[in-house]
């Protein structure tokens, strides 16, 4: 499946400091019920984002209208807890494509980079930088350079590790499955050794 | 594994693949748009559980989009040829569950499912972990999934469990000391004296919960307490294969003097009964322990998520559990319903009554434990307790059917995660072993168990 590709990215950013941030705040258990990948943008963060009378919440960051882009900082361990990929899919078609933390639980970090959602792994100081600049200037630009990998804000920059595999396919746009399916010849000898 | 190539991950064959209705139909969509089929059917089985209702399971499901859901599993069981274990099948009931009960969970095997309490099955020895729903595809297409090698940690308990201290407490235990990301990217191996007299019921347990702290999987080496439980399971080797299967899997445990990069050793006597008190399954203590204030916190960046927490379980940084009452007790999930769970809880149930301020819900973790509760009467015991012994499903676990914690309320569950809005919106719970959620079902508060046994 074609999917976006990913080189460097500009964009102002959304600040969200809370640790441990689980799938279940990204997307709640009970929408989860969709069978495609599309729409479930409007209720990523849907308990924090809406009242159960279905209000804004004022004070929740993606209500308030200072901020926005498609960059999310969030406090470490990000993505804890389940499996459900509706959560990198709420966070792209929410329209986001950069999540940075400065520790990712396992299953989300790979659900994300097979979903064209960058998510970059920032030192805890880099991370504190980052959420002071865009606290304080909400139109602060923050860039995730992907070649160099390399992210910066207001003229600081950290370099950010991501596996080369997983580099080269969100370059360019490749899927896991692609390569899987060319080694079909090996995988049929092997399930029948087996 | 089928192939290690320079530059790629690693193309790891998968000998059981598990799928349900809610992470499974993107997948399904994927096959089609590319034109292929299910790699090898036979290793793909599939059961509806974690929409289903938990009521008058033989009628159609009410909700629209669960009905939806499970009739697209239907439908793409058939259409792919997948063996599906549906609503009302004997065989139907929680994927953690019927894996193991079936036999189709065996020693050494590489198993993944779309869900992360997949580490269940590495109670086994097996090495099974959760994954996505890209994945789920990629396995169906394949039977292959790219995997790096995960750097490896031991936890080893020995000693002699205390009175009323059960496996649920020796994961609850562990995770409070390393935290609800304590072990991530590790997979982890739990040994010791105090884990290989567990039942295989009991290992499942703290297998189960390896991800609430991260680690993608967690496995107990197999013994003969394994090879008794998987003698005579419907899909395991039977009679002379059997044994032949034995002899391979004792060559399963790791070496003598094997090197991992982090090894953590607990003293079974330090474990008491546990309770949560926060919104990750970490923010765990002694039942018999205040609070942490917000002072006692290492790190300052955790200050307010703490305070965020507490404010959301209406609990005040500091103070005792003891003797909080509570609204709801759930006893069920891939954590703790399967048979010895049920009989755990009525083993301390039995001729009393539940408190009046609680409602109870128990939710058997399949068909064939439902079965065999009332085989044994336990049904009996529940009903004259006041509790309600439901059909099998995920249930309140994680709230996707009817069964919700209503907002504002407290609930003691057997599950796994305490997270905001997990059992339902605004619901608050108290994470705890079977025996500590069945003392609270009959003092209608949060109570060591140690005084009632």
């Amino acid at each position: 499946m074609s999917k976006d590709k990913f080189t460097i990215l500009k964009s102002t950013a959304v600040p969200l400091p809370v640790e441990n941030i689980d799938t279940d705040q990204i997307i709640p258990a009970r929408f989860l019920k969709a069978t495609t990948r599309e729409g479930f943008g409007e209720n990523l963060f849907r308990d924090w984002r809406f009242t159960s009378d279905n209000q804004p919440v004022k004070d929740f960051v993606l209500n308030n209208p200072a901020f926005g882009g498609k960059i999310l900082v969030a406090g470490k361990n990000f993505g804890c807890g389940s499996s459900r990929e509706h959560a990198a899919w709420a966070i792209y078609d929410y329209g986001f494509r950069v999540v940075v933390s400065s520790f990712f639980a396992d299953i989300f970090k790979n659900n994300a980079l097979n979903n064209a959602v960058l998510p970059v792994v920032v030192s805890d100081k880099f991370l504190q930088t980052l959420l002071e600049a865009i606290q304080q200037n909400p139109k602060t630009e923050v860039t995730v350079d992907l070649i160099n990998q390399q992210i910066s804000v207001n003229g600081k920059s950290e370099k950010f590790e991501i596996n080369a595999y997983k580099k080269e396919c969100l370059i360019n746009g490749y899927d896991d499955i692609d390569y899987l399916l060319s080694l079909n010849k090996e995988i049929r000898e092997f399930d029948l050794a087996h | 594994m089928v192939k290690r190539a320079d530059g790629y991950p690693d193309a790891l064959f998968i000998d059981r693949h598990f799928i349900h209705e809610v992470t499974s139909p993107q997948a399904f969509d994927g096959l089609r748009k590319r034109g292929i089929k299910v790699f090898n059917v036979n290793r793909t089985t599939a059961t509806a559980d974690h929409n289903v209702p938990t009521k008058d399971q033989h009628l159609p499901i009410k909700e629209a989009l669960s009905r939806h859901q499970v009739e697209t599993l239907r439908k793409n069981c058939k259409e792919f040829g997948v063996e599906l274990y549906d609503l009302g099948h004997p065989f139907q009931g929680i994927v953690h569950i019927i894996g193991p009960e079936l036999g189709l969970t065996q020693p050494g095997m590489t198993m993944v499912c779309g869900d992360s309490h997949t580490s269940t099955h590495g109670a086994f020895g097996s090495v099974a972990f959760g994954i996505g729903t890209s994945e789920v595809e990629q396995v169906l297409a394949t039977q292959c999934i790219l995997q790096y090698k995960p750097k490896t940690m031991k936890i080893e308990i020995n000693g002699k469990l205390g009175k009323g201290v059960v496996s649920k407490d020796i994961i609850l235990y562990i995770i409070s000391k390393i935290s609800a990301s304590g072990a991530t990217g590790f997979f982890v191996e739990y040994a010791g004296d105090a884990i290989r007299n567990l039942s295989m019921e009991a290992r499942m347990t703290i297998c189960n919960m390896s991800i609430e702290m991260g680690a993608r999987g967690g496995l107990i080496a197999p013994d003969e307490t394994t090879f008794r439980y998987m003698k005579g399971r419907r899909f395991a080797p039977q009679g002379e294969a059997f044994d032949k299967a034995v002899e391979k899997w004792k060559q399963l445990p790791s070496d003598e003097g094997a090197v991992y990069d982090v090894v953590l050793k607990y003293d079974a006597a330090d474990i008491e009964p546990m309770i949560t008190y926060g919104t990750n399954p970490g923010m765990g203590m002694k039942v018999t322990d205040r609070i942490p204030t917000v002072e006692e916190l290492k790190e300052i960046n955790e200050q307010a998520s703490f305070k965020k927490s507490l404010d959301y379980m209406g609990l005040e940084p500091g103070s005792a559990l003891l003797g909080k009452p509570v609204d709801y007790v759930f006893i069920g999930s891939c954590t703790n319903a399967r048979i010895e769970d049920l009989r755990l809880v009525a083993s301390i149930v039995k001729g009393k009554k539940k408190a009046e301020n609680v409602e109870v819900w128990v939710i058997p973790g399949s068909k064939q434990v439902e079965e065999q509760a009332l085989k044994e009467g336990l049904n009996k015991v529940f009903e004259e307790a006041g509790f309600e012994l439901r059909g099998p499903g995920c249930s309140a676990c994680l709230g996707m059917n009817e069964d919700k914690v209503p907002p504002g309320k407290y609930c003691i569950s057997t599950s796994n995660r305490n997270f905001e809005g997990r059992q339902g919106p605004k619901s608050r719970t108290f994470l705890a072993s079977p025996l500590s959620a069945a003392v609270a079902a009959i003092t209608g508060k949060v109570t060591d168990v140690r005084e009632f046994i």
